[in-house]
């Protein structure tokens, strides 16, 4: 722990802040590909907590951190096909059925899970990335080479995110679904299908981010572990105005203020810090900066007319009158 | 060649027997489901669902239990329900129901002494709770009116804030004696329950309910009054329907929109107050089980109308008393969670009609 | 114009449709309509609103399903069930509400349709194509432009392009010209022509018959769901045959030429009014026009043109720039609806189903919108219901809205019936200024006669009206006086003795400006 509020504290800080967003990172990239596809899906923190559960459970059984992950993901996407079910198919209201997919899902991981609580060693993890000569480097060292190999996986995650998005055919096809379903069923593409999938890719990713939650970032299952972070998702997603790139500063940002209080609490220059009462106030600034960040980005959005996929939360079927 | 094909017919109208056929077959099938996870769990499904009815139902006791926690479900239902009917999702109702509480504690341990009248004192309460619910809901009110700023966010966001708020009071300035509790309120600030009057009714000893149900009922009654008689209940509804045409009719959209959630925050800020004035009789780290979320779902399952919400905040009531003991947790919630999310998912029989017809190609 | 010779030869028939039979609640969409095209060919399809045109080709187009005939395409007989079976038959359709992603570039929107994209998009190549194909046809389209910038010509165009690069052979095109101005119309043909000398067949839905007569090889006329002719050779055929044939026996127009003189009180001043559209830009410049008591003022212009927007400030939804506006004496520049409405607008919307009325709620609920502040239906802040319903069976009877009661939903009533709910509503208390846009659009004859009718008893009552129609018959019979509004200015005012369709066709097109 670092002594002043100098070069050392600001790199640690963005460093922790880096490995605390990247569960967020992934939840917010799913539900980007979600909501660019025209379903909105308030679901995730649900999706999360079922997906850390999973994770955690299989790699603790196992002891193989990789199959806890894809237990994890696997446990994410089959919510999300049910999710999909409903709301894709069966048409039904998604804020609604988003908000029972959450309540499923933390239920169910508090009851599933009630016998993983405080088993946290002996279970395997997913490793840090160890590079011995590059960790060494001033300030890179600690912020990308001594990282866990999760965050690698956000970063990389976020190139390729975009890279489908607009570079290729799936991505094409999934943007023209949530902007125009009707256009691109004309145009022969399966709109129920292309969403179903993107739901599933959704749920995958935050149960991605549930397993890098409980296998690497804070190691373990606790009951409700999650705090909110699959909600933060969604308001970032709205903040990243559907753009992995941007996603990925929300994310920093989050993890970095959610960090701050920690850090702030150990530094022996900055008494004030140590009242243990300021500490829920700082903890309120992650929360507020969602919400300060939503203000800022509903401001763009009205004034550059840029905003949500045009069918987003709309129920798409083909109009046959007769 | 005979082939199958099947089409879709919308119904425009269905019967009182369709819909009740319907919600029975929905809830069974949620109950179904949750019986094969139970299972998975480790539980005796059947003997679950016995032993919650059982002890949630079956007895006078149960039955009190059962309204002690129906009445701030019913509460956060009602403040949901008005949000809802103007499409404004207030997902808030936890944040509001915890400032509601913190408000009521801060009446009756530091603003008030404690020697004032019981009367005058709850009704400060009542007022501060709703008070400090109504202002929680009525930000992301203003936000969403002027700033466009999406509601379920920002509602969403404010429940850790409040959480955060109430747990620096009770670890900090209001803590008794370091614990995350506060000092237990006079005598003159808990609401009276059934057990009180038990002198001169024996039979009522040990029944905790309290009189915030009362509060309850009649705050459904004055909310289904509202909504069906009042212009205010005229104008959010079409606003939730179509604001534009609601605009065009004259109505302030932005004001309708403050003042709604407000009424909403101030419901789930009375809901905190009566749990602490009723129930836990101070202000304690999670003291609610997640009553403003239960709320949401209520809300939703009684079709936003105040008496159905009655009803089934009375049945949230039976699941969670008798599901309280059920090992491993998190039992009532998965299966609310799971009933709404079959019975949401299952109107799409409600709205259209599967038509299957053998059709011999033409050619 | 330059023709090509399409196939004469029958053989060459590409699409072919037998007896199709299409019913709707009510009416017979289809009675047994045959239908041929050729390849190469302009075929237009005619008839009047309603006729069963549109109808006719959604079968077609997989969108709707006939209950009987046959279709063949090559000679071989297809079952069409969806957008997707005619597509793979290479029909390919041009609905009025485009098709096209507005928040995506003209090259996204292209490559959509491509057959052969590959996995992994090379955009630059794909942007080269569409620069080579739109040059072979004469549009001028920038391929990363994206589509919310482009003019509802330019969209077409981008359709266009898509269907015929996606590898379509027959294009069914329903009223491609009602949003475009008379210059573009102009280039529209033009390009038709480019695409069937690369073998494409065009089914034409149109009720505008110079175009029919500038274009089509050969036509099908539609009356009330029957073929009166089917497949004639246009060069035999003059306009006031098809004319005739479109519409039967001749139906009198109702003459609203006896009028009185309009009062010289004045209602509405509208004062250099700027006003910004919905993406940013000027859709409204240097507007200034009075409307006086008793008088109907006419707003002609091709849709797009900024009448949304002028409705959208005369009701008080959308803010404006600059200018001042006065209603019966009240400034109500930046006045909201509710105080419009205090200063006696009525307003009949362009959309009756998304502005007009909330569709979900009863006939009663949606005719006390108006008026639900007021004693008797106002108590306090009360709402009595009983009031609600008596006030609402009155205007049910006095303007004859059809309906099997007062409590179902506003959005079961069919379009005539909906509007008449909507006039009703807005003629039940006193008004000085009434607004209406696009009042008879998608009527029968009987509805837009009996909307017409109500139009000139208020005039006749004192009541100013401004009427915004692209309807040019419709503002003919009823306008006083016209002005054109051409990219959010007007340029050109008439009065009732100078009313000339081609000077207003010429303005509408913004070729002349004479105001």
């Amino acid at each position: 722990m670092t002594s002043r509020l100098g070069l050392d504290f600001f790199i640690n800080l963005v460093a922790a802040g880096l490995a605390r967003g990247t569960p967020i990172l992934f939840a917010t990239l799913g539900g980007i590909i979600t909501e660019r596809s025209g379903v909105m899906n308030l679901g995730i923190e649900g999706m999360m907590l079922v997906g850390a559960m999973t994770a955690f459970s299989t790699a603790r059984s196992t002891n193989n951190a990789l199959l806890g992950v894809c237990t994890g993901m696997l446990a994410g996407a089959t919510l999300a096909l049910a999710y999909a079910i409903v709301v894709v198919h069966l048409r039904a209201d998604q804020v609604v059925s988003g908000l029972a997919l959450v309540f499923f899902g933390s239920g169910l991981s508090s009851m599933l899970g009630a016998s993983l609580v405080d088993q946290k060693e002996a279970t395997a993890r997913i490793p840090s990335l160890s590079l011995s000569v590059l960790e060494d480097l001033p300030i890179l060292g600690p912020v990308l080479f001594k990282q866990n190999l999760m965050v690698w996986l956000g970063l990389a995650l976020v190139a390729c995110g975009s890279w489908i998005l607009f570079k290729t055919r799936w991505g094409l096809v999934l943007r023209a679904v949530g902007e125009h379903p009707a256009q691109a069923d004309s145009l022969g593409i399966s709109v129920l299908t292309v969403r179903t999938v993107c739901v599933m890719i959704g749920g995958a990713m935050a149960g991605l981010a549930g397993a890098s939650l409980s296998l690497a970032i804070s190691p373990g299952w606790v009951d409700g572990m999650t705090a909110g972070q699959g909600w933060v998702a969604v308001g970032l997603v709205i903040f990243a105005r559907w753009n992995p790139g941007r996603a990925l500063i929300g994310a920093w940002l989050f993890g970095t203020l959610r960090r701050l209080p920690l850090d702030l609490q150990g530094v022996p220059s900055l008494p004030v810090f140590h009242n243990p009462n300021i500490g829920y106030f700082l903890s309120m600034l992650p929360y507020l900066f969602v919400i300060g960040a939503m203000i800022v980005g509903s401001r763009q959005a009205l004034r550059r007319r840029l905003g949500a996929p045009a069918s987003l939360g709309l129920p798409w079927f083909r109009g046959d009158r007769g | 060649m005979v082939m199958l094909k099947w089409h879709l017919e919308p119904r425009l109208d269905t019967t009182t027997r369709q819909r009740w056929i319907h919600t029975i077959a929905s809830v069974a099938a949620a109950l179904l489901v949750g019986a094969i996870l139970l299972a998975g769990a480790g539980v005796d499904p059947l003997e679950a669902y016995v032993h919650i009815i059982r002890t949630g139902l079956l007895s006078g006791y149960a039955v009190s239990d059962t309204i002690v926690k129906a009445t701030p479900i019913l509460l956060c239902a009602l403040g949901a329900s008005v949000a809802f009917r103007m499409k404004l999702w207030n997902i808030g109702g936890e944040g509001q129901l915890l400032l509601g509480a913190w408000a009521a504690a801060g009446v009756a341990l530091h603003w008030l002494p404690p020697t004032t009248p019981s009367l005058f004192m709850l009704l400060t309460m009542m007022l501060a709770g709703a008070l400090a619910g109504a202002v929680t809901c009525a930000i992301a009110g203003v936000l969403r009116a002027w700033l466009h700023v999406n509601e379920i966010i920002t509602t969403l966001m404010l429940n850790y804030v409040a959480s955060l708020w109430v747990s620096y009071f009770v670890f900090g300035p209001w803590s008794d004696r370091g614990f995350p509790l506060t000092p237990s309120f006079p005598k003159g600030a808990t609401l009276p329950r059934l057990t009180d009057i038990a002198a001169s009714w024996p039979a009522l000893g040990g029944m905790t309910a309290h009189a915030g149900a009362i509060l309850a009922l009649v705050a459904s009654g004055v909310v289904s009054h509202a909504l069906a008689r009042t212009r205010w209940g005229f104008e959010i509804r079409v606003l939730g329907q179509n604001p534009t045409v609601g605009r065009l009719s004259g109505m302030n959209h932005a004001r309708l929109t403050l003042t709604t959630m407000a009424v909403s925050g101030a419901l789930c800020g009375l809901a905190g107050m009566t749990e602490v004035s009723g129930v836990v009789h101070r202000l304690q780290d999670r003291f609610s089980p997640g009553f403003g979320f239960m709320g949401i779902i209520v809300a939703w399952l009684g079709k936003l109308e105040p008496w159905r919400m009655v009803v089934v905040a009375f049945l949230f009531g039976v699941l969670l008393v008798g599901g309280k003991e059920i090992q491993p947790g998190g039992v009532p919630q998965m299966l609310q969670g799971l009933i709404l999310f079959v019975i949401v998912g299952s109107q799409f029989w409600l709205r259209f009609k599967i038509r299957v017809a053998r059709t011999e190609p033409t050619s | 114009m330059n023709r090509i010779a399409p196939s004469a030869d029958p053989k060459d028939t590409t699409v072919a449709m037998r007896g199709m039979v299409k019913r709707f609640p009510g009416i017979v969409a289809n009675d047994h309509v045959d239908f041929t095209l050729r390849r190469g060919e302009v075929h237009a399809l005619i008839g009047e609103n309603g006729a069963g045109k549109t109808t006719l080709m959604n079968m077609l187009a997989g969108v709707q399903r006939p209950e009987e005939g046959e279709i063949f395409v090559h000679d071989k007989s297809v079952q069409i069930r969806s957008p997707r079976d005619a597509d793979q038959c290479g029909i390919a359709m041009v609905h009025q509400e485009l098709m096209l992603a507005e928040a995506l570039t003209v090259a996204e929107n292209v490559a959509l349709g491509l057959r052969n994209l590959k996995w992994q998009i090379h955009w630059s190549s794909i942007e080269r194509s569409i620069e080579e194909q739109s040059r072979v046809l004469g549009f001028d389209i920038d391929p990363r432009a994206y589509v919310w910038q482009l003019s509802i010509g330019q969209r077409q165009r981008v359709e266009l392009l898509r269907a015929l690069m996606r590898g379509a052979r027959i294009l069914l095109l329903d009223e491609p010209t009602a949003v475009l101005s008379p210059h573009e119309i102009h280039q529209f043909l033009a390009s038709l022509r480019r695409l069937t000398a690369q073998g494409m067949s065009i089914a034409l839905v149109s009720h505008k018959l110079e175009e029919i007569v500038q274009i089509a090889d050969r036509f099908t006329v539609l009356r009330k769901g029957r073929g009166v002719v089917s497949g004639v050779p246009t060069a035999s055929t003059s306009q006031t045959e098809l004319a005739s044939w479109m519409v039967g026996q001749k139906i009198d127009k109702p003459c609203h030429d006896v009028r009185s003189p309009a009062s010289d009180v004045e209602v509405l001043d509208v004062h250099d009014v700027h006003a910004c559209g919905d993406k940013g830009f000027e859709a409204l410049c240097h507007v200034s026009f009075k409307v006086f008591a008793g008088e109907i003022l006419g707003v002609a212009g091709v849709s797009g043109n900024g009448q949304r927007e002028l409705a959208d400030v005369l009701s008080g939804m959308r803010p404006i720039t600059s200018g001042r506006i006065t209603l019966c004496g009240n400034d109500v520049t930046h006045a909201t609806p509710a105080r419009f409405l205090r200063a006696g607008l009525a307003y009949i919307p362009e959309n009756r189903r998304t502005q007009g009325a909330v569709t979900s709620l009863s006939l009663a609920e949606n005719l006390a919108l108006k008026t639900y502040r007021q004693p008797p239906i106002a108590k306090r802040w009360g709402l009595s219901r009983k009031e609600m319903r008596s006030f609402a069976r009155r205007l049910v009877d006095t303007f004859h809205v059809q309906a099997v009661s007062l409590q179902q939903p506003a959005g079961h009533l069919s379009g005539g019936n909906l509007q008449r709910l909507i006039l009703a509503r807005e003629l039940s208390r006193p008004i000085s200024l009434l607004l209406a846009a696009q009042p008879t659009r998608g009527l029968d004859i009987a509805a837009t006669r009996n909307i017409h009718d109500l139009f000139m008893a208020q005039r006749k009552a004192g009541v100013a009206t401004l009427l915004i129609s692209e309807d040019l018959d419709e503002l003919s019979s009823l306008c006083d006086r016209l002005i054109v509004l051409f990219r959010g200015r007007i340029v050109a005012r008439f009065d009732r003795a100078s009313f000339h369709r081609d000077a207003i066709g010429r303005a509408m097109a913004g070729i002349e400006t004479s105001a």
